[in-house]
């Protein structure tokens, strides 16, 4: 079956409403995948907080864990989930309303 | 539900559906009011293109063209990479209204699911960046 697109936006706005987790992804992002005690050295929080936000993140389908020895276990970024996210974004931000005025106006010059 | 997956606008235009399908149908017309440059092959299945001077550009696909009552194409979703084989479909109505025109735009196709949301195939992209640099490393080391 495939995911609602509705439960997907939810989780990855829920993701994304929190600061360490905007960083989390950006790190991973920009850098690539990372550890727990990667990111930890990177950011102003304990590993214990990364970890627990990897956790939220993971379950959202945000971030993928690869297989790996516990404290070792690196951590993927996944866009897909991001890419609903982007579509609902571009529903909100394809402005008709000012294309319909611009063809009004245009129009209205051109008689 | 709301996740939009739809967007429509009705207005009301003083100008006759003729005068009104020539703005939407032609480069001339596009560039004068959607976007700073156009070009379009209309007929189903044609390209067309509108550019801004402020950097961005859109491929478009002509998918219906009943002159001059229904205009209708798909595009790139904004914000998605260029290669994202997603389009939302737009479609023009024309509706003679006494000497003007009433005017329907319904754009679809925003709550669309990336194919490879929860599949195998998004694994194999997820891996593409490594591998891809893998090959690299091995070309160069080759070299």
């Amino acid at each position: 079956m495939r995911p609602d697109v509705e439960v997907v936006a939810e989780q990855v706005f829920a993701a994304l409403a929190d600061p360490t987790r905007r960083a989390i992804l950006a790190a991973l992002a920009s850098g690539g995948p990372a550890t727990a005690t990667d990111l930890a050295g990177r950011l102003p929080v304990t590993r214990q907080a990364v970890a627990k936000h990897l956790a939220l993140l993971a379950e959202a389908g945000l971030v993928r864990a690869e297989p790996g020895e516990r404290r070792r276990v690196r951590y993927r970024l996944r866009s897909a989930p991001m890419q609903v996210a982007q579509q609902f974004l571009a529903a909100l931000a394809r402005d008709w309303d000012s294309s319909l005025d611009a063809l009004k106006d245009h129009l209205d010059r051109g008689a | 539900m709301s996740f939009p997956d739809r967007i429509e606008r009705t207005v009301e235009l003083a100008h006759p559906p003729a005068k009104v399908w020539a703005a939407l149908t032609t480069a001339e017309g596009l560039a004068a009011w959607f976007g700073d440059q156009a070009a379009i092959d209309l007929r189903p299945g044609g390209a067309a293109r509108m550019s801004w001077n402020h950097g961005f550009t859109v491929q478009m696909r002509v998918e219906r063209v009943e002159e001059p009552t229904v205009f209708g194409y798909t595009w790139q979703i904004s914000g998605l990479p260029e290669e994202d084989p997603r389009r939302t479909y737009v479609e023009f109505t024309l509706e003679p209204a006494g000497a003007g025109t009433r005017l329907t735009v319904v754009e679809s196709g925003f709550a669309q699911l990336p194919d490879d949301l929860h599949g195998k195939a998004y694994e194999g992209n997820a891996g593409g960046w490594a591998s891809e640099l893998g090959e690299l490393a091995s070309y160069l080391d080759a070299a």
